[in-house]
């Protein structure tokens, strides 16, 4: 343990002198994407060759496994700060290539990232369109230091905001400082950051909780995942700032499960952190206490609902209860809670850091700084970025995004996951914030930007997300149970072309119902996804009800596969291939397809050498 | 799998290394399925003795959270992501391949070896490279049906050879 004396100013330079020893550090992406696409075995591959021990015009080398780089399209990733390089889709065969374009500084041509439009070899991070148009700031650390080495955090200033705020500020002050910034909670419903903290602070107790939400349940989004992987202790941190700021001195982590690799780096990094007396008792000797703990999560989509995530905790069913009382007057085991999510947590020091001004400078009138987006579906450039509030769909989408993939047109995009709505063409040019998504029926919510092409069909996404909240749902109220239930039956109903258009009314007049009456977060924005399908795309769930017909060509049940007699040369390969025995007939004589038994499989569609059968 | 086969004093001394708290309930279950690869209903009801719980209680929560299984797993548990991304990149065509691989009829969740069982989960947080499946802890990046044929073939093989 180092001496409570030491400053976290002297420690960064003992820091920073540490990193300078590394001489030239390749840093290689270990966030979940890189791995599965071979970076342990590519930091494998440069140790053997020895890139930790050979100097290179006596400098030295050093492999630095890091957190997410967000570009997971084009894993895994490599950067050379030194050299300005960043090397995209690198495999372990081009280990030895690497090591000796550093040895030179001339860079290898294939593996440097080729620009979609100009065909262009780009060397420089920076340079690429999907990293131009970011402003990386809650991000900025992820992919550049080593996640699992408090050294690399506390060089680059970490613990320098606690510091500040234990030793010069008062609890009043770290909460004004955080209320005039603007910061408003980045897990979904955008409640201003600082007022929550106030009133925990207000609350009268002797024992208080700050509780992380790690729950990042909404399917397609990562950043809370790529900060406790990439950059663990700048979350720490903020709880640590958040907990003096209330007064508590015990806190949680409530991390998904499905998370492994973030569990095990943010319990390195709280064990490295108490190691250096930045956590735990007497925190710096100024007297501060504060313990973070992780509790790891089973696997259920309503515990990132706070009252149910503090159930969860306390080892109960994680169900919501009605509120008030809120959590931080009543939250974890009936003392005052704080609750707040990490992106939320991890802009916190940088806003001690930086000051408030700095931080309203970005973004808009009433949505300040930065947000992530986890940018998926069928966009060229997936991956994790942050840019400033107010940002256009149109940006995000086709600059950063680098547009839609195989040329295709864009349809739709979804976002705030399963609890947020669908925008269209007409909203390109609505600058992404908490006000103008809400407004057009969507929300920022965690964050998930799934694209959609011309190719996917609405209704279906729709009962997607229906058949995902259903499944989600507790179960404790009516309004949430039973009617995510019956909105899902009639929206499977449509894509089944089973539906009636009197359906189509009892599913609006539902989905309003369950908005207004459910109990918690889930049940209030389980008919968002509907809503806003229903409000744009309405053309399409009628065409699926009264033509039978889905516009897209995605819902099985509304295909018909046919046999047109005057080509058919009766080979019998249709029949011989059909996995159901539907298609029957005799040889040389044309076939004919038993609608009843046809799966819509597309087997023979694709076999059929004299493309004699067509999809009608 | 016989009661003779799930150890008390094992469910014991994992109560005793975690806390006999209430509040440890979950983590306690846990820790008993990675022993056990499920959790088998004479652990319930010990776990619930042994902490001053219900085993009613026990009960309702190892059936709300849906890592936890009552049934025996394979020995490769893959996870076949069906989340938003996942979804629109065609995790369906990957899922029904892997059913068709495995022969698995519709709500069959082990195979008939005993050597994998399948699930589908919601978001595995890794939509950058859609679609994709976890077996036990590996990712297998940009699922193909053919792919995912290839996977398990290399599997089978590995097993064999064993």
């Amino acid at each position: 343990m180092q001496s409570n004396e030491l400053t976290i100013k002297a420690r960064q330079i003992e820091a920073a002198e540490n990193v300078k020893k590394q001489g030239t550090r390749v840093l290689v992406c270990a966030g979940t994407g890189c791995v599965a696409n071979g970076s342990l075995e590519i930091i494998k591959r440069l140790k053997e060759a020895g890139v930790d021990v050979q100097t290179i015009q006596s400098q030295k080398m050093t492999v630095v496994p890091t957190g997410c780089h967000g570009f997971c399209e084009q894993g895994a990733l490599m950067i050379i700060p030194d050299l300005h390089i960043t090397y995209v889709k690198v495999k372990k065969e081009d280990v030895d290539d690497i090591i000796e374009s550093i040895k030179t500084g001339v860079p290898v041509e294939r593996l440097l990232y080729t620009d979609p439009k100009t065909h262009e070899k780009i060397k420089k991070n920076d340079d690429i369109a999907f990293y131009a148009k970011q402003h990386r700031t809650s991000l900025s650390n992820c992919g550049h230091i080593n996640p699992e080495d408090i050294n690399d955090a506390v060089a680059i200033r970490a613990y320098e905001a606690l510091e500040n705020c234990i030793r010069n500020m008062t609890q009043d002050e770290v909460i004004k400082t955080v209320l005039d910034s603007g910061l408003r909670g980045r897990g979904g419903a955008g409640f201003p950051t600082g007022r929550k903290w106030m009133f925990t602070k207000m609350a009268q107790s002797d024992k208080k909780y700050v509780v992380c939400n790690g729950d990042e349940g909404d399917p397609g989004a990562f950043m809370d995942r790529s900060v406790m992987e990439g950059d663990p202790h700048r979350l720490l941190e903020g709880m640590a700032i958040a907990g003096y700021a209330v007064g508590a001195d015990e806190a949680y982590i409530y991390v998904r499960a499905e998370y492994p690799m973030a569990i095990k780096r943010l319990r390195i990094a709280i064990k490295q952190a108490e190691e250096h007396n930045l956590l735990g008792k007497n925190i710096l000797g100024t007297g501060f206490n504060f313990t973070i703990h992780i509790k790891e999560g089973a696997g259920a989509f309503v515990c990132g609902e706070e009252t149910a995530l503090l159930a969860s905790i306390e080892g109960e069913r994680g169900m919501p209860r009605s509120k008030p009382p809120f959590p931080a007057n009543k939250g974890l085991f009936g003392q005052p809670t704080l609750i707040n999510n990490v992106e939320t947590l991890a802009n916190v020091p940088l806003i001690l850091l930086n000051g408030s001004e700095w931080f309203s400078s970005m973004g808009t009138e009433k949505s300040k700084g930065t947000k992530t987006f986890a940018l998926t579906g069928e966009v060229n450039n997936t991956g994790l970025i942050e840019v400033p509030m107010g940002t256009t769909l149109r940006e995000v989408i086709f600059d950063i995004g680098g547009g839609i993939r195989n040329g295709k047109k864009f349809k739709a995009a979804q976002i705030g996951g399963p609890s947020g709505g669908c925008l269209t063409e007409e909203h390109l040019d609505l600058p992404l914030d908490y006000e103008s998504l809400t407004k057009a029926g969507a929300m920022v919510g965690s964050g998930g930007l799934v694209v959609m092409n011309e190719d996917t069909c609405i209704v279906e996404v729709a009962r997607f997300f229906m058949n995902f909240t259903q499944n989600e749902s507790c179960g404790k109220c009516v309004p949430c149970r039973e009617g995510t239930k019956n909105m899902l039956r009639i929206l499977t109903n449509i894509t089944r072309g089973k539906a009636t258009m009197e359906d189509l009314d009892i599913l609006k007049e539902l989905a309003e119902n369950v908005k207004t009456g459910a109990l918690c977060g889930l049940g209030k924005t389980a008919p968002n996804p509907v809503l806003s399908t229903l409000k744009y795309f309405y053309d399409e769930y009628v065409a699926h009800i009264r033509d039978k017909k889905c516009p897209a060509g995605v819902c099985t049940a509304l295909k018909k596969i046919v046999i047109e007699k005057d080509l058919c040369k009766g080979c019998t390969k249709c029949a011989r291939n059909c996995p159901a025995g539907a298609i029957s007939g005799t040889v040389k004589q044309p076939h004919e397809i038993d609608q009843t038994k046809c799966i819509k499989c597309g087997v023979c569609l694709k076999n059929c050498p004299f493309k004699a059968i067509k999809e009608v | 799998m016989s009661s003779t086969e799930i150890s008390m004093e094992k469910i014991d001394s994992i109560i005793d290394s975690i806390g006999t708290e209430a509040t440890y309930l979950i983590p306690v279950l846990q820790r008993v399925q990675e022993e056990y690869n499920y959790l088998p209903k004479e652990a319930l009801v010990r776990i619930g003795v042994k902490m001053g719980i219900s085993p009613a209680t026990v009960y309702g929560v190892a059936t709300f959270y849906s890592l936890f299984s009552l049934d025996p797993k394979g020995k490769y548990q893959i996870k076949c992501c069906d989340g938003t991304a996942c979804h629109v990149r065609g995790s369906m065509p990957v899922l029904n391949a892997l059913k068709a691989k495995l022969k698995l009829e519709d709500g069959q969740k082990n195979s008939a070896d005993g050597l994998f069982s399948i699930e589908t989960v919601s978001c595995l947080g890794a939509c950058g490279l859609a679609p994709v499946i976890v077996i036990n802890d590996k990712v297998y990046p940009k699922m193909t049906p053919d792919a995912v044929k290839i996977a398990i073939d290399e599997i089978i093989k590995r097993e064999k050879g064993e």
